[in-house]
C-alpha cells in the first residue's frame, strides 16, 4: 500500500433510524498509513458510521467506498479487505484464546499452511503469549481488547476500523493499545478509530470532530487547536467555582466559560487585555482569584467551543 | 463457497457444544425423557385395571368365568364384595374402576338356557380407561363363551369345527399388542422432530444474544457456510439420537424390527437434515432463544403430534387439514417408520414420501438464506 492512496470516502453519508437522523450528510476521507479518530459523545454517530462501512448497516443516502469499493453493491468485498472491532466485545467467550484467532483466520480464510505462523504473530502482537489456551471470557477486559484487535487483522487488512476500542479499559492497558495501533501504522495499514476520550484523540493523525452527526471540524489535533478556536484561551484558578463561572459567563469580553477540574476555563478575544479584567470582576465579588494565565487549548476546549457555538448548553463533550 | 471457513464453523460450533454442559444434557437426556413420557404415559393400552368382583352364584361355573379375569394381565381383582353396597362403595370410593357382578342362579341359567348375563359396573369419570376396561372385559366373556360353547358342543357328541367366536377372541388380544408396536416407532419419529428443530432453533439466537453476531458477520463468510457450518455438528448428534431412540424401541419397548437399519438410518438423515433446517430457519426468525425455542415447540409438537398420522390417522383428516399435512415432515416420518419398523418396507416403495422431505428440505434452506441478512438491521 503506497502512501497517500485513498482507502476510505465518504461523501454525503447519511443514515436515517425512522425520523432520527443519526449520521447527517458527511463526508471524509482516510488515506494510507494513517490513524484518522472519530471524536466525539455518546450517540454522535461514530459507530453508525463505521458499522455503514463495513456493510452491517444500509446507508440511506450519499456513498462510500472502502479500498475502492462501494460498500453498498459490494459487501462482501469489502469485507474481505478490512478488520473490524465493534464496540462491544463479541468475540467467543466459551472459546479459549487460540481458538478464537484460529477461527477467525478460518472465517478470513487464511491458509492451513499460513495459520499457525499468522496466529503465533497475532498472539506477539497482542501480548497474549503463553495464554493461547486460556478461555477468553476469563480474561481481563483489556486483554480481551487486544484479542480482539489480534482476531480483527490477523488476516492482515489493508484497513482496520476500530470502534471505541479503549472503552472501559485501564490507562496502562490503553497506551498499550496505541502502541499496537501505532505499530499497524507504521506497516502502512489505514486505521479508522473512534473514541470519546479527548486524551487519546492526540494519537490521531487527523481527526474527524462528529456532534449529532454531523461533522463539526476536521484536521489534524494541531489544526484543530490552532485554528477551530474561536479567541484565546485563559485558566482561571478560583474559589468558589460555581459563582466565579456565573460571573465569567456573563462578564464582557469572555466568550465562553466552562469548568476544567477544579479550575476554569475562559475563551477571551484578546488573553492579554482580559486577564486583568477578569481578576478584577471576580475579586470585586468576593472570589477568591489564584492563578490566572494563558494556555494553549486541548482538544477539549475547542470540541466545547465548536458545539457551544450550535447550541447553548448542548453537546458538551465528556 | 469455502470449505475452509465452513470447517472452521463446524470446529467453533462443536467447541462451543462441548463446553456447554447444559446442551450435553438436552442432546442425550431431553430425547431418552420424551421417548419414555411418549412411551408409556400416551400409550393407549391399559393394564391392570382395578377390578371388583361379586359372585353371588358362588358355583364351580362362575368362579370359572372370574378365573378368566384372574388371569388377564388387563384387570386385577383387589376387592370380593359380598355385598351390592360394598361394589358401589368400592366403585365410589375409586378402589376399582370395574365391577363384574355374578347373578345368582348364572351357572344354572347358563345349563338349562345356554345364555346368562353378567353385569359390569363401571366408573366412567375417566372416559377412556372405562371404555377400554369395558373392552377388555367384554373380550375375556367372550372368549369364556366360546370355551362354554366349544364345550357343549362337545357334550353333545356333535363334530367340533373351529368355532368362529374364539377365533374373534384371539384376534382381540393381537390387536392390543399390535397397537403398542405400533405406538412406538411413532413415538421416536415425534421426538426426533421435536428434538431436530429444537437442537438448531438456538443456535442463531445466541449469537444475536450474545453480541458475537456482529463480528461473525463483519467477515467475509457466506450465508449458507455459516448455515451448513451450524448444522453439520447438529446433524450428527441427531444422528446419534436417532439411534439411542430406535435402539431403545427395539430392546426396550420391545417393537419388533423387520426392516433394514441401513433404510432406516438413511431415512432418517434425510428427515433430520428437514427438520434441522426448520429449526435453523426458525433461529434466523426469533431473534432471542426464547422467543426461537418457543417457536420451534409450537412449529414441531403441535403438527407432530396432531396432524402426522401419529395419533389421528391422516385419511380420516378433513381434506383441508390432509393438504396441511403434505408440509409437515413428520408426517412423512412416522410413516417411514412404521413402515420400516413393522412391514420392512423398501426405500422404494417409500420413494414418494422422501422426495417430498426432500423438497422441504430445499425450501427451508432457500427460506433460511433468503431471511438471514448479514446485517444489524
Amino acid at each position: 500500500m503506497t502512501q497517500n492512496q485513498t482507502s476510505v470516502v465518504c461523501e454525503s453519508l447519511t443514515k436515517r433510524f425512522g425520523t432520527f437522523t443519526a449520521v447527517d450528510n458527511i463526508s471524509f476521507e482516510a488515506h494510507g498509513s494513517e490513524i484518522l479518530g472519530f471524536l466525539g459523545p455518546n450517540g454522535a454517530g461514530k459507530s453508525t458510521t463505521i458499522r455503514i462501512l463495513c456493510g452491517l448497516l444500509r446507508l440511506t443516502s450519499g456513498q462510500a467506498t472502502v479500498a475502492g469499493i462501494n460498500v453498498t453493491r459490494n459487501p462482501e468485498g469489502v469485507r474481505q479487505q478490512i478488520g473490524y472491532m465493534s464496540q462491544k466485545f463479541s468475540l467467543y467467550n466459551d472459546l479459549r484464546v487460540a481458538e478464537n484467532l484460529r477461527f477467525f483466520g478460518g472465517m478470513y480464510s487464511v491458509s492451513a499452511k499460513d495459520m499457525p505462523k499468522r496466529i503465533a504473530w497475532a498472539l506477539q502482537m497482542a501480548g497474549l503469549t503463553g495464554r493461547e489456551h486460556a478461555i477468553t471470557g476469563s480474561l481481563p477486559v483489556g486483554w480481551k481488547q487486544r484479542l480482539a484487535l489480534g482476531c480483527a487483522v490477523l488476516h492482515r487488512p489493508p484497513i482496520v476500523f476500530l470502534d471505541e476500542p479503549t472503552s472501559g479499559v485501564d490507562p496502562v492497558s490503553r497506551r498499550q493499545f496505541w502502541e499496537l495501533i501505532h505499530n499497524m501504522v507504521a506497516e502502512g495499514v489505514t486505521v479508522f478509530v473512534t473514541t470519546h476520550y479527548m486524551d487519546e484523540a492526540e494519537y490521531c493523525n487527523r481527526l474527524v470532530l462528529i456532534d449529532r452527526g454531523r461533522i463539526v471540524a476536521m484536521g489534524t489535533p494541531t489544526e484543530l487547536k490552532t485554528r477551530h478556536m474561536k479567541g484565546q484561551l485563559l485558566l482561571v484558578e478560583c474559589e468558589p467555582l460555581g459563582p466565579a463561572l456565573g460571573a465569567l459567563q456573563t462578564a464582557p469580553g469572555v466568550l465562553d466559560a466552562a469548568v476544567y477540574g477544579n479550575s476554569l476555563h475562559a475563551v477571551v478575544a484578546d488573553a492579554q487585555a482580559a486577564m486583568p479584567r477578569i481578576r478584577e470582576g471576580l475579586e470585586a465579588r468576593q472570589i477568591r482569584v489564584g492563578r490566572l494565565e494563558q494556555i494553549t487549548p486541548s482538544l477539549e476546549d475547542v470540541f466545547v467551543s465548536l458545539t457551544a457555538s450550535r447550541g447553548p448548553g448542548e453537546g458538551r463533550a465528556a | 463457497m469455502s470449505w475452509r471457513r465452513v470447517l472452521a464453523m463446524i470446529r467453533k460450533e462443536a467447541i462451543q457444544i462441548r463446553r456447554d454442559p447444559s446442551s450435553l444434557v438436552i442432546i442425550i437426556l431431553m430425547p431418552l425423557i420424551q421417548l419414555f413420557i411418549f412411551g408409556y404415559a400416551v400409550n393407549l393400552d391399559i393394564e391392570h385395571v382395578p377390578l371388583c368382583i361379586y359372585d353371588r352364584d358362588g358355583t364351580q361355573t362362575s368362579q370359572d368365568l372370574l378365573k378368566h379375569f384372574q388371569a388377564t394381565e388387563y384387570f386385577r381383582i383387589v376387592r370380593a364384595a359380598d355385598s351390592y353396597n360394598e361394589v358401589v362403595q368400592h366403585i365410589d370410593d375409586g378402589t376399582c374402576t370395574v365391577a363384574i357382578v355374578v347373578p345368582p342362579q348364572f351357572s344354572q341359567t347358563l345349563h338349562s338356557s345356554g345364555q346368562a348375563s353378567v353385569q359390569a359396573l363401571l366408573d366412567a369419570s375417566d372416559n377412556n380407561t372405562a371404555s377400554i376396561g369395558m373392552g377388555y372385559a367384554q373380550g375375556i366373556l367372550r372368549s369364556y363363551s366360546s370355551e362354554v360353547q366349544a364345550e357343549w358342543i362337545e357334550k353333545q357328541g356333535l363334530a367340533t369345527g373351529p368355532p368362529n367366536v374364539s377365533f374373534q377372541a384371539r384376534t382381540w388380544f393381537n390387536e392390543d399388542l399390535e397397537s403398542m408396536a405400533n405406538f412406538v416407532p411413532g413415538v421416536v419419529a415425534l421426538v426426533m422432530a421435536i428434538i431436530g428443530a429444537f437442537l438448531t432453533s438456538l443456535t442463531i439466537a445466541r449469537e444475536w444474544e450474545r453480541g458475537t453476531m456482529e463480528q461473525l458477520i463483519s467477515t467475509p463468510v457466506g450465508k449458507l457456510e455459516i448455515q451448513i457450518g451450524k448444522l453439520v455438528p447438529y446433524f450428527i448428534i441427531g444422528m446419534a439420537d436417532t439411534a439411542l431412540c430406535a435402539g431403545a424401541a427395539v430392546w426396550w419397548f420391545g417393537v419388533p424390527f423387520r426392516g433394514s437399519w441401513t433404510v432406516l438410518f438413511g431415512c432418517s438423515m434425510l428427515f433430520l437434515i428437514t427438520v434441522l433446517s426448520l429449526g435453523y430457519f426458525i433461529s434466523v426468525l426469533g431473534k432471542s432463544q426464547l422467543a426461537a425455542s418457543q417457536l420451534a415447540v409450537v412449529a414441531t409438537v403441535m403438527p407432530a403430534l396432531l396432524l402426522s398420522g401419529f395419533i389421528f390417522p391422516i385419511d380420516q383428516m378433513p381434506v383441508a387439514a390432509q393438504w396441511i399435512t403434505r408440509i409437515l415432515p413428520p408426517r412423512y416420518y412416522v410413516s417411514i417408520l412404521r413402515n420400516v419398523f413393522l412391514k420392512g418396507t423398501t426405500v422404494r416403495v417409500m420413494e414418494g414420501q422422501l422426495f417430498a422431505l426432500a423438497i422441504i428440505a430445499v425450501v427451508l434452506v432457500a427460506l433460511s438464506t433468503r431471511a438471514f441478512h448479514k446485517r444489524l438491521e
